[in-house]
């Protein structure tokens, strides 16, 4: 019975949803709107079971003292102390605006810029025309990088004015590569790969709603 | 002298990526920035909407993305406290709440824009596809009330918006794949007009959209946010930050030029 229900309930739901996407009969819709409030419930509960799963394995390695369990404390204080003045103050309360602005912000923004000097390092490190893919990435990377900033254009428009080919090879060469790189390379490669997810989504819940594909359930019986 | 360059510490390239930041900042650098075609029509867009449309515009980010994302915000609700389109703003990140209501009250003073009037800014609710979804029925079915508890019934300007058929164009600024969300979700289901705002690393995700025309236009990373300011009049961080990034962009190019130098050179060394 713990696997029959679910299994039952998913292939109710899922048949009914599908049919309600394709009958714009009144009974369809009012079906459509109540399973989209019913899900608009059940949302927050996944905050609920996130809050519950971060507390169980702080706690666990604290009691399990593994490596840098010290912070698990700080993880403890960070949680309260926003609970504690949120929850019942709300999100406009100067003390809870206070300490996001200059805690979480700085703090977000800071893990965020350390990529910036790590793919400098990686870049300079890594980087490398190995083979003809690797060079064509390479030559690709570098001119939509150019491409992206302004001083790409600034910089070739300065070299055709200084050679005097400007009456002859258009301005803002850099950033008319990157347009078209990402225009056609980019584009196609990517309907591509949508296409391809989406048909891989359909076919994955066709096999949810049958019950074939029962790996949700989790294991055992 | 190649080995050495080659297996170089990357402490130096930390402190060479340190000065190409701070050095642009001490010195104020203006490089002219020209206007791509997704962030001119973004901009055209609302520009074209009458006096009295209303926009929406999800703040789905958090801070870790607010220096791409926050000048693009700052200078759409310029753009719209400037015409007169109201704004109804919210967020599918729990993280971006005091973010954007941070953001909107400081636009708003500085444009004269009044809370409840000219904008209303809805919070946020968990389960984004599902709050898409919903305030496609009805949007007060899924925020009862605006961030500081009104309910949307007592507010002047939601008085004649009831889903997206009063919405003229969604904006989704975002650092993941929300984008997608609105568009399968509201464009799709319910023809909402979409445009965005994303983060450097998502352009590429978006250029699919643009070309079916199902976004009306985007603005693209930093460079995007700088764009924009520039049409609506008032460059600010967009514009600062854009000319701090190009020489960053320089100094990798050059680093990327330089290693593969050293490495071919070190190389040929010791096969010879």
């Amino acid at each position: 019975m713990k696997r029959q229900i679910p299994l039952a309930l998913c292939f109710l739901f899922g048949i009914v949803m599908i049919i309600t996407q394709f009958s714009p009969h009144p009974v369809s819709k009012s079906i459509y709107e109540r399973v989209i409030s019913g899900a608009l419930i059940i949302g927050p509960f996944a905050l609920v079971l996130a809050t519950i799963t971060l507390i169980q394995t702080h706690i666990n390695r604290i009691q399990r003292r593994t490596e840098h369990w010290g912070y698990s404390f700080v993880v403890f204080a960070g949680l309260i102390t926003m609970v504690a003045i949120g929850v019942p103050f709300g999100p406009e309360n100067p003390i809870f605006v206070w300490l996001y602005r200059n805690v979480q912000v700085p703090m977000d923004a800071t893990m965020f810029s350390l990529l910036a000097f790590f793919i400098a390092s990686a870049a300079y490190r890594a980087f490398r025309a190995r083979s003809t893919e690797a060079t064509l990435l390479l030559v690709t990377a570098l001119i939509v990088m150019l491409g992206n900033v302004p001083v790409g254009d600034l910089i070739w428009n300065s070299l055709l004015s200084l050679t005097g080919l400007d009456s002859i090879i258009s301005q803002n060469g850099p950033s008319s590569a990157r347009g078209w790189i990402l225009d056609n390379p980019n584009l196609s490669a990517r309907r591509g790969i949508i296409l391809g997810v989406s048909l891989g989504v359909i076919s994955q819940s066709i096999r949810i709603i049958l019950g074939i594909e029962r790996s949700y359930l989790g294991g055992g019986d | 002298m190649f080995s050495r360059l080659v297996n170089m510490d990357r402490r130096y390239v930390f402190i060479l990526v340190a000065l190409a930041v701070i050095i642009p900042m001490l010195f104020s650098v203006s490089l002219p920035v020209s206007i791509s075609e997704p962030t001119q029509n973004l901009y055209d867009y609302i520009e074209n909407l009458p006096k009295g449309s209303t926009i929406m515009l999800a703040f789905d980010y958090g801070p870790s993305s607010l220096a791409e994302l926050n000048p693009m915000a700052r200078a759409l609700l310029i753009q719209c406290f400037r015409k007169g389109v109201n704004v109804v703003a919210l967020t599918l990140y729990a993280d971006g709440t005091t973010l954007a209501s941070t953001l909107i009250k400081e636009v708003a003073e500085e444009m004269n824009a009044i809370d409840g009037e000219d904008y209303v800014f809805l919070g946020f609710r968990p389960g984004a596809t599902q709050v898409i979804l919903g305030m496609g029925t009805e949007i007060a079915g899924v925020f009862e009330t605006d961030l500081s508890g009104k309910p949307l019934s007592e507010i002047p300007m939601m008085k004649d918006i009831v889903n997206y058929d009063q919405i003229d164009l969604l904006v989704d600024l975002a650092s993941s794949a929300t984008p997608d969300a609105w568009i399968i979700y509201a464009n799709v289901q319910y023809n909402l007009k979409i445009g965005a705002g994303v983060t450097g690393v998502m352009i590429s995700q978006m250029f699919p959209y643009l070309q079916t025309g199902q976004l009306v236009g985007l603005m693209s990373g930093i460079l995007g946010a700088a764009e924009y300011e520039n049409l609506v009049g008032m460059p600010a961080k967009g514009m600062q930050w854009i000319n701090v990034e190009s020489f960053v962009h320089l100094l990798v190019v050059l680093l990327v030029v330089i290693g593969n130098i050293a490495y071919f050179a070190h190389r040929s060394r010791e096969e010879t």
